[in-house]
């Protein structure tokens, strides 16, 4: 006999638990999510998914040839290392954008059917994943004909993207519930976003950063869980624990903030909007 | 005097998860509380500085007033009342989308709302992978969707169109797809707010069939209509809401005709 669930309103269970409950319990839901962000972003167009790859492509083409002649002399395979920096920063970048925009956009669903909130930027950051993996088809080649081929030390590669996914969704649970009071936040957002990332070096390298901005760098919490990413992907070495701590720090800090922001709002959701 | 209050014997019926309980449905003194601001603050800026000087004036009303009600198993409740009556909002109180401001729901069993047109479906998807994401959506795993693909696309009447993206589609082919997914599962509780009201007159008739169905072996449905002949011809109870207060609750015809003469 399959148990008859109950559903009683006045039954409070810490919210955050209970949403990571539901989270796990919707799994298919989730999955489902990304398949139609997947299959949709690219019906109409020509190439497809094909897309995937070569946006990143395209960009770093432009950009390379923009700032070579600033940055190229003194940056061994200079296309190389702007084409991890944007897959990074792209991940990070369109999935907080998605899980603010599907949550509330998505916002119609959320009025009619119980669906855990959590949902939209879970899925908002597994979208991104896939996209991230496809755009590594055209990294390896670039990286063959800059002479920086991949090395052993991808290996470590994993540990940094679940850091960096991590550190994703916080922050795009906790964008996500302050658009839905204030929905100035997501064209807000954007403009931050530009900042953010002349202030993240993506396309610049560290080092020629003049000496008085090296502080602002170190305050940035996507500088050290960029630098993981490059340190095994781009340079070919294996993070040392200096490296890994502050981002696993970040990545989990900012995780627990926005999980618990989020859900201790999330009730109140369907009352807004 | 030591008599078991409400609270009690609530708590007992959720305890027990009795499978042959007749209750489905339970409102007890339910009422939701919007608050809107009186002009609308949409900035960071702005709201800084009224919540700084305290001029923040909000308008609160009330979407439902003290609402309680009973919804058995196997019957058809319908709800009637204007627009912004609280129709709405009571359906989402049951549907677990929003919590009340105060009383309590309890909902025994698997809900399944009727979305509208719209909602949930993708426009740029065919109707066959928007059955599998609007099954997720109402919490069917994949498997359980795959079993039932074919009788939704039977039920649905698309035939071939069930390969086209939906933005092809008619209303009533929406309308036609969105309960076919809804009622395949066969919840125990089924929402319908208004949906009936499209399709032909065809397709009516199978949707009722299916609903009186359902209804005999023992779910319970909630359904929201400005349609008396429908609310008249499905429903064993009805209940007249108004400005967030239950007028009246018992039969259909007693309840129309007490929404027609001081409803309207």
């Amino acid at each position: 006999m399959q148990t008859i669930p109950i559903y009683d309103s006045a039954k409070k269970v810490p919210h955050a638990l209970q949403e990571l409950q539901e989270a796990v319990s919707h799994k298919h839901l989730i999955f489902q999510l990304v398949r139609r962000d997947i299959l949709t972003r690219y019906k109409r167009s020509f190439l497809g998914v094909a897309w995937t790859m070569l946006n990143p492509l395209g960009i770093m083409l432009v950009l390379s040839f923009v700032f070579s002649n600033f940055f190229g002399s003194t940056t061994r395979a200079y296309p190389a290392y702007i084409l991890t920096g944007l897959m990074a920063w792209n991940f990070f970048a369109q999935s907080t954008t998605a899980a603010m925009s599907s949550l509330v956009w998505g916002g119609g669903l959320l009025q009619r059917i119980y669906i855990p909130r959590a949902s939209f930027g879970i899925s908002a950051i597994g979208s991104g994943l896939i996209n991230l993996l496809l755009a590594f088809v055209p990294l390896v080649l670039v990286m063959a004909v800059v002479g920086a081929p991949i090395r052993i030390t991808v290996l470590f590669l994993p540990v940094s993207l679940l850091l960096l996914a991590c550190f994703t969704l916080g922050l795009g649970l906790a964008i996500s519930t302050m658009a839905i009071y204030f929905p100035d936040v997501a064209e807000m957002y954007q403009i931050i976003l530009m900042a953010w990332m002349y202030l993240t070096p993506i396309i610049y390298p560290e080092a020629n950063l003049p000496a008085k901005y090296q502080l602002i760098l170190h305050l940035n919490p996507l500088y050290y869980l960029v630098k993981l990413w490059r340190l095994p992907l781009y340079n070919g070495v294996w993070p040392t624990w200096g490296d890994i701590w502050p981002a696993a720090l970040i990545a989990i800090g900012m995780l627990l903030v926005g999980w618990f922001f989020f859900t201790s709002k999330s009730d109140e959701f369907a009352y807004r909007v | 005097m030591n008599l078991p209050t409400v609270s009690d014997s609530i708590n007992r019926m959720v305890e027990e998860q009795n499978p042959l309980s007749e209750q489905a449905i339970r409102l007890e003194d339910v009422s939701v509380r919007y608050r809107v601001p009186s002009e609308r603050i949409g900035t960071f800026k702005e709201y800084t500085i009224r919540f700084l000087k305290r001029q923040i004036q909000m308008r609160t009303f009330w979407a439902l007033n003290n609402v309680s009600l009973d919804i058995r198993r196997g019957e058809v409740f319908g709800v009637v009342g204007k627009n912004g009556a609280g129709k709405s909002t009571l359906l989402k109180g049951v549907a677990r989308v929003l919590r009340p401001t105060k009383g309590r729901v309890v909902v025994k069993g698997r809900v399944a709302p009727l979305l509208e047109l719209g909602a949930g479906f993708h426009p740029e998807l065919t109707g066959k992978e928007n059955i599998f994401l609007n099954g997720a959506l109402l919490g069917f795993s994949h498997r359980e969707t795959l079993d039932k693909y074919d009788q939704i696309v039977d039920f649905s009447e698309l035939g071939e169109f069930i390969n086209a993206p939906i933005r092809t589609y008619s209303t009533g082919m929406y309308a036609r797809l969105g309960f076919s997914v809804a009622t395949a599962s066969e919840p125990d509780i089924l929402i319908v707010d208004e949906i009936l009201g499209v399709g032909d007159e065809t397709f009516r008739k199978k949707c009722q069939a299916r609903i009186e169905a359902f209804r005999q072996r023992g779910a319970a449905i909630l359904l929201v209509s400005h349609d008396m002949p429908t609310v008249h011809s499905m429903c064993q109870r009805a209940a007249w809401l108004d400005h967030g207060v239950l007028k009246i609750i018992g039969e259909p015809d007693k309840v129309i005709q007490a929404y027609r003469e001081r409803g309207i």
